[in-house]
């Protein structure tokens, strides 16, 4: 644990990349499910982020990264000095996270789509290793969702009943053709186990992300306010 | 004689099944296609959680590759070359080169080989689309041993790599020819030199049969082998077949040779909408990639040289 390792420091580390104090940090979507995620649940540390049975997080929704740098240094993974160098040519912390740069980013994202693909292969890959229970969190958003691959995977992660799958869709309403009947039922009509949150409840957020979903993938929709 | 008629196809079932078996780290992920042919080499029931089939869904089955990959696994998909490259190319930029990954991707069809079933199926440009991307191994067998040693190399030592597998072959393996280019025929010192990729070899040769005219073959055009081609050039005329894409490694041959004179004809197929069906030996006719068509345009090419 570091010093920094406070929700309420998030909002310095971010303004060390945005050079914004007034910035209004808790307005991003994904700081509330980052945090719970690497404060509750991930079982990784800067230590281990090569250890093959650690959980893996992929951040698909590579868009709009500070929050995710951000708690990347409270916990210890990223120096926050480095966060100074956010977006410049030779940091390691460009404006889509790129897994070859930082030790513990587990894939490239910015392109919309890939993350979930990635982490349905990433989970049949394990298994098929025996490489313990290691588990695989993938952030997406709602508007992301529209890409057609993610739905691709949807689908395949249900027929292969990957439990070790826990997709977080973070909807901020921001699905330009939208999503009818909302996202839980796009995961349950495949299978998944599925449950909607209030994506700024760390409590919530906690209990769906560790709710028990024995033999099926895993969906949290968290509900922030629309962008 | 059964072994004579394997095509480069039955190969590359029997030899990733075989892999399978032997090495743990070995998955492959298809997309439809394929999955008869493995099922019948039992893979599916000895291999269930290696051997995937995702369905007709060729983006997720590259990611899925890709994400294997990242388990430590040394994934194979495969399918028809515009579905496998084509179609999914970003998931080969971002899900392999950009993430850092290794894996096989093994397509069949080549240029045209099921010529009836037209440009939907056809995919000449596929090895000029995966050159633009950094790392990958380009591997066009001209024969079922040449895929087999490039398959079995590719997974041993974890590379990207992008193996074409075409019903044409030549009528044997070339030593070397999946790790650079070889010389398979010397002229005199003067003497034009065509370098064959694949399938392409031995119409290369029989165009070559009654000229002087110096051979050398390749089933690995990329990365492309500068220094063994700087080795053995010799004329300043150099003749480039290749089974797809014409010009597809015009640029590599010209910084090659940089430093000397060098002339560069092309050969390959024809940039355009070819609206044909028929057979691959009519579409090879068509485009001059048959025996007579190569001599005669090499033979034109060399005499323009006299003329000037």
């Amino acid at each position: 644990m570091t010093a920094l390792d406070r929700y309420e420091n998030l909002a310095g580390l971010m303004s060390l990349m945005t050079g914004d104090e007034k910035h209004s940090f808790a307005a991003t979507s994904t700081l509330d499910v980052l945090w719970v995620l690497y404060d509750r649940v991930l079982r990784v540390t800067p230590e281990a982020v090569d250890l093959p049975e650690r959980d893996r997080f992929l951040l698909s929704k590579g868009h709009g990264p500070m929050a995710y740098y951000a708690v990347l240094a409270a916990k210890g993974f990223v120096a926050p000095s480095v966060l100074e160098t956010f977006g410049q040519y030779d940091s390691p912390l460009g404006m889509h996270p790129d897994r070859n740069l930082v030790p513990g980013v587990e894939i490239a994202s910015g392109s919309l789509g890939h993350g979930l693909p990635l982490g349905v292969g990433l989970a049949m890959g394990l298994r098929a290793r025996r490489l313990g229970e290691p588990r695989v969190f993938c952030l997406v958003g709602d508007a992301e969702s529209d890409e057609g691959s993610n739905q691709e995977a949807i689908v395949l992660a249900g027929r292969e009943s990957l439990e070790a799958v826990t997709a977080i869709v973070v909807d901020n309403q921001s699905s330009s053709r939208g999503w009818p009947g909302g996202l839980a039922a796009r995961f349950e009509v495949e299978g998944w186990s599925a449950v909607t949150v209030d994506g700024r409840d760390h409590e919530e957020i906690e209990s769906a992300l560790t709710l028990e979903h024995a033999g099926r993938p895993h969906a949290v929709v968290a509900r922030v306010e629309p962008k | 004689m059964a072994v004579a008629t394997e095509t480069m196809r039955d190969r590359f079932y029997r030899v990733t099944s075989e892999l399978l078996d032997t090495d743990e780290r070995v998955a492959v992920v298809l997309a439809d296609i394929g999955v008869a042919q493995l099922r019948e080499l039992g893979a599916f029931d000895r291999h269930p959680e290696r051997a995937i089939n995702v369905g007709i869904r060729e983006s997720l089955m590259v990611s899925v590759s890709a994400g294997m990959a990242l388990a430590g696994m040394r994934p194979i998909a495969h399918s028809y070359a515009p579905f496998l490259v084509e179609r999914p190319f970003e998931q080969l930029k971002l899900d392999f080169s950009h993430q850092g990954l290794g894996g096989v991707l093994a397509s069949v069809g080549a240029s045209y080989d099921w010529a009836s079933g037209g440009r939907t199926h056809h995919a000449p440009g596929d090895v000029a689309a995966v050159a633009t991307l950094p790392g990958w191994t380009i591997l066009v067998p001209g024969h079922p041993d040449e895929a087999e040693s490039g398959l079995r190399g590719a997974i041993d030592d974890g590379r990207r790599a992008y193996l074409r597998l075409a019903e044409q072959t030549n009528s044997g393996p070339v030593a070397g020819a999946t790790e650079g280019i070889v010389e398979v025929r010397r002229g005199s010192a003067s003497a034009p030199m065509v370098l064959a990729v694949g399938p392409m070899l031995d119409r290369v040769l029989e165009a070559a049969s009654d000229d002087d005219v110096a051979v050398l073959y390749t089933a690995r055009p990329r990365p492309f082998d500068a220094a063994s081609f700087r080795a053995l050039v010799r004329g300043t005329e150099v003749v480039l077949v290749e089974p797809y894409l014409e010009g597809t490694s015009s640029a590599q041959v010209v910084a090659a040779t940089a430093d000397r004179p060098t002339r560069v004809l092309a050969i390959g197929v024809p940039h355009g909408e070819h609206r044909h069906y028929g057979t691959y030996e009519e579409h090879d006719r068509a485009f001059g990639l048959d025996a007579s068509g190569i001599r005669e345009r090499v033979r034109a090419f060399v005499s323009t040289t006299a003329v000037a």
